[in-house]
């Protein structure tokens, strides 16, 4: 038996794996039961560990899971402070601070509730799992090739961004070639100063770099423009900013439950479906085409698909009660039955997607090249 | 293919034309060199080619460019990047993607070309350039070389019919250079591409040239075949300055143009002795600096190893190697702001990383790459005050070494403004208030060209005289070859030749002056060499 194309080895379309993101996420933002936040946490991280690349923006996940885990400890240390006192369970009293007659109804410290605590643990669960999900989503894809993906309309702007993205690492690295030549000059060390010998210099050097990159991508065809009508220009306008306004409203709709459900999934809907005109009309002024495109195959519909019904079954199927377990009650939470099937859904891409391709291209016989100049 | 009809450049809040009245026509399929001290105008005569000059940096262009028919005037660059590939000093500058591949097909994709095409490009620039196996490679992994090659593919794929080349080997080493320029000779010879280039080392790049374009200075243009313009010019190749003290006629583009005329010259030569290099020698001076088995890594990648050194009073000791050899890391370490994670530095008995860093500078003084991070007041006389006020020293010290390294240069200009051989000046001036006994300099000789070069030298020359222990990192063997008592090679972080600058460059063809080429088995590195010997022999 042949394998089909697909599932050759190949980098998946971005925009599958951001929309797979998307669904997690979104079904994560309806529940605060912790089990199901977990398993959600964890079907993720293994759909990561399956299928991310050896490439350099492939490295990051741990970061975003540290960044969930601090956002927690946030939560919970702010919740302490400022509103810890709603709740049987007494844990332990902090010192209070009496606060002016203008601010009343804030406190400061005072008695910390183990509800409270609990309360805020769950809450910023949630978000840490919405992180992740993201998270996720830039480990996976490329967020550049994403940019690359966009309509022609937004190429400008995906132009923008993709250079703003390759700066900032570049911004950091004068930063600490500066810091360091300072030093040579005997710095004392004065803190005030530092806005003076290091951030204008910097500046300078960023400002000399975007002239060079702009004359640089001019002098190779960027910005070659076919002439478009005003009225087309007009349309486009109001197609993309009615369309993206429908969306916004839509995704709202969708993620807040307690809206009318008209508002959620038809408003979405129209919204993109706007959008996408607008797009489309306004791809005309820009005359350009892509190298080697990310194509949209059968995996692509899977992985996406995937990621929207792990979404559609919290929605429709989830039970708001068991989602979202008081934490007055203090009792163990349960794992509703449509978590389980949503979770399942979102761990098929796992093993759904095609395999990861290498990105070093090895010849036979011949070692993979190591990177030259690093120590500069 | 190329043609100026009067062309007059005046950029805004300038008194005086960039270029003046240039009449000019470059032939297809030649190679054009573009030579003149900095700041002559060879970057603006570059820019003028695709029309960046004055559609991208403002100023004002009378008369007309036409470019393979095609007016500047109407067409601003990006009109023209079908026909003209521009490639620019620094090719991570000028990058827009994240890789080779996705490089190469940028401009192909702003001309809408098909995709079919596209891909068969790609593959096609892969091959020419020899860059096939660094197709998925990040460009900022790359070395020097690779990276100035992928920059010249990235134009190369719409398949334009004239290159621009504005010092594309400043940067590089030498190995890396050569790799450049036989990409661009075999551009010009295969694919009949029309190549302008501007460049620094004629030792590298004017045997292969066509025609030479002469900036003097006063906004005109010279042009005519090699041999003509280095009959005169004042910037010339070691290898033509030892013609025109030999007398010999036509003159010598090329070592081995020369190495055929040269057998009279070592005649004449025979007996006499190379001149020492003024300042002490190793044998009778004392250590200054005593480094035992320093290393310096990154994580797993050993950018020093176990290196030892001694340098001595007087010694100008000239570090050299490959991109990536550990000069810099070696030279940040020795200073003692660098990391160090093994052996000692000792300047005097004592270690300068211990010392706070207003006390390293006390004992060693270093000059790093670039040398403008060090500056970020707004004029000359901040600077140099707020350097005195640094070091503790009598207000106007600064300006004096000033005056010493590079007279004349007005106070009120702000640093940014002045030419690469000024600021490094100024930050020599700066680096030097304090008068440390050990000064390194990190590839200072970077886009200098050979005025700035020569009084570099003698500015270096002077110190060691004075008793400075003097290190400076290059790649330029000509310049080595008229500066250093000491050559010490390193690769992969290991010194791999450390001896005096005789033995280490006449044992080495990659390191050899043109003057050793020519002249070898006899030991003579440069020209100023040969003429001292001359004048001294009886004729």
């Amino acid at each position: 038996m042949t394998r089909p194309a697909s599932r050759l080895p190949r980098p998946l379309h971005p925009g599958a794996w951001w929309l797979w993101a998307l669904g997690m996420a979104t079904a994560a933002s309806r529940t605060t039961n912790p089990l199901v936040l977990g398993l959600i946490i964890a079907v993720v991280a293994y759909v990561v560990m399956a299928r991310r690349s050896d490439a350099p923006w492939a490295g990051g996940f741990k970061a975003y899971v540290i960044l969930g885990l601090v956002v927690i400890g946030i939560r919970v240390v702010f919740r302490m402070i400022l509103d810890g006192q709603h709740g049987a369970t007494i844990l332990f009293t902090l010192p209070e601070i009496p606060l002016p007659e203008a601010a009343r109804g804030i406190s400061l410290g005072g008695p910390v509730s183990l509800e409270g605590i609990l309360a805020a643990v769950y809450d910023g669960l949630r978000l840490a799992t919405l992180l992740i999900c993201v998270g996720a989503a830039n480990v996976l894809a490329d967020p550049k090739r994403l940019l690359k993906s966009m309509p022609a309309a937004l190429h400008e702007i995906s132009v923008a961004v993709v250079v703003a993205l390759t700066v900032a690492p570049q911004l950091v690295a004068s930063g600490q070639r500066i810091h360091r030549a300072r030093k040579l000059r005997g710095e004392t060390g004065k803190r005030f100063r530092l806005v003076r010998t290091v951030v204008i210099p910097v500046l300078t050097d960023a400002l000399d770099r975007s002239l060079l990159l702009a004359s640089a991508m001019d002098s190779r065809g960027y910005g070659r423009t076919a002439a478009v009508p005003r009225s087309t220009r007009t349309a486009t306008g109001i197609l993309v900013l009615g369309g993206l306004a429908g969306t916004c409203i839509g995704v709202y709709g969708l993620l807040d439950g307690t809206t009318p459900d008209a508002i959620g999934v038809p408003m979405l809907a129209a919204g993109m479906a706007m959008a996408w005109a607008g797009f489309v009309v306004g791809g005309r002024r820009i005359v350009r085409t892509r190298y080697r495109p990310d194509p949209w195959l059968g995996a692509e519909w899977l992985v996406a698909l995937c990621g929207i019904a792990a979404a559609a079954v919290i929605i429709v199927g989830g039970d708001v009660a068991a989602l979202n377990p008081s934490a007055n009650a203090l009792e163990w939470p349960q794992l509703p039955v449509p978590a389980l099937v949503a979770c399942a859904f979102g761990a098929l891409p796992g093993i759904l997607a095609p395999p990861v391709a290498s990105t070093v291209a090895v010849p036979q016989n011949r070692p993979a090249p190591t990177p030259v100049g690093a120590s500069r | 293919m190329i043609r100026f009809d009067h062309v007059t450049v005046t950029y805004a809040e300038a008194d005086e034309p960039t270029l003046r009245d240039v009449d000019l026509t470059v032939d297809e399929g030649e190679l054009c060199l573009v030579i003149g001290p900095t700041g002559v105008g060879k970057s603006t005569l570059l820019g003028s080619i695709n029309g960046l000059v004055p559609h991208f940096t403002g100023g004002r262009l009378a008369g007309r460019v036409t470019v393979d028919g095609r007016d500047t005037r109407t067409h601003p660059p990006r009109d023209l990047a079908d026909v003209v590939g521009v490639v620019g000093q620094d090719p991570l500058a000028g990058f827009v993607t994240d890789t080779v591949e996705e490089e190469l097909a940028y401009a192909m994709e702003q001309l809408a070309l098909p995709p079919s095409t596209m891909r068969k490009r790609v593959e096609e620039t892969l091959d020419l350039l020899g860059i096939a196996d660094l197709r998925a490679r990040s460009l900022r992994t790359l070395s020097g070389g690779q990276q100035q090659r992928v920059a010249i593919g990235s134009v190369l794929t719409t398949h334009p019919r004239v290159l621009v080349l504005d010092e594309p080997t400043s940067a590089l080493d030498p190995t890396a250079s050569e790799e450049v320029l036989a990409a661009v000779t075999r551009l010009v010879h295969d694919l009949g591409v029309t190549v302008v280039m501007a460049e620094h080392r004629l030792e590298r790049a004017v045997q292969y040239a066509d025609r030479v374009l002469y900036l003097s200075g006063d906004g005109r243009v010279v042009s005519g075949t090699p041999g003509e313009i280095m009959a005169t010019s004042e910037i010339a190749p070691p290898v033509v300055h030892l013609g025109r003290i030999a007398g010999w006629d036509p003159i010598p583009l090329s070592v081995r143009d020369a190495r055929r005329q040269a057998p009279e010259l070592r005649d004449r030569l025979a007996g006499a002795r190379r001149p020492t290099i003024e300042g002490a020698s190793a044998t009778n001076s004392t250590v200054a600096l005593k480094a035992r088995k320093v290393v310096v890594r990154y994580h797993d990648l050993v950018a020093v190893r176990e290196v030892s050194l001694d340098l001595h009073h007087g010694e100008i000791t000239a570090l050299m190697g490959r991109n990536g050899s550990g000069k810099s890391s070696l030279m940040w370490a020795l200073q003692g702001s660098g990391p160090r994670q093994g052996g000692t530095v000792q300047v005097d008995g004592i270690d300068p990383s211990e010392q706070k860093s207003a006390e390293a500078r006390m004992l060693v003084g270093l000059v790093p790459q670039t040398p403008s991070d060090l500056l970020y007041l707004s004029t000359v006389d901040e600077e140099l005050a707020e350097a005195d006020r640094e070091a503790d020293a009598t207000a106007g010290t600064g300006r004096a070494l000033l005056d010493r390294i590079v007279p004349g240069i007005d106070g009120d200009h702000h640093p940014r403004d002045l030419s690469e051989g000024q600021r490094l000046g100024l930050v020599l001036a700066v680096q030097l208030v304090t008068s440390p006994p050990v000064i390194l300099l990190d590839e200072p000789t970077r886009g200098l060209d050979y005025g700035a070069k020569a009084r570099l030298a003698s500015v270096l020359k002077e110190l060691a005289v004075d008793g400075h222990t003097v290190v400076v990192s290059t790649h330029d063997v000509e310049f080595v070859a008229g500066l250093a008592h000491r050559v010490v090679v390193m690769a992969q972080g290991e010194v791999v030749a450390d001896g005096t600058t005789a033995d280490v460059v006449m044992t080495s063809p990659a390191f050899a002056p043109q003057v050793a080429k020519i002249l070898a088995p006899a030991e003579w590195l440069t020209p100023a060499e040969v003429e001292q010997a001359l004048r001294g022999a009886p004729a």
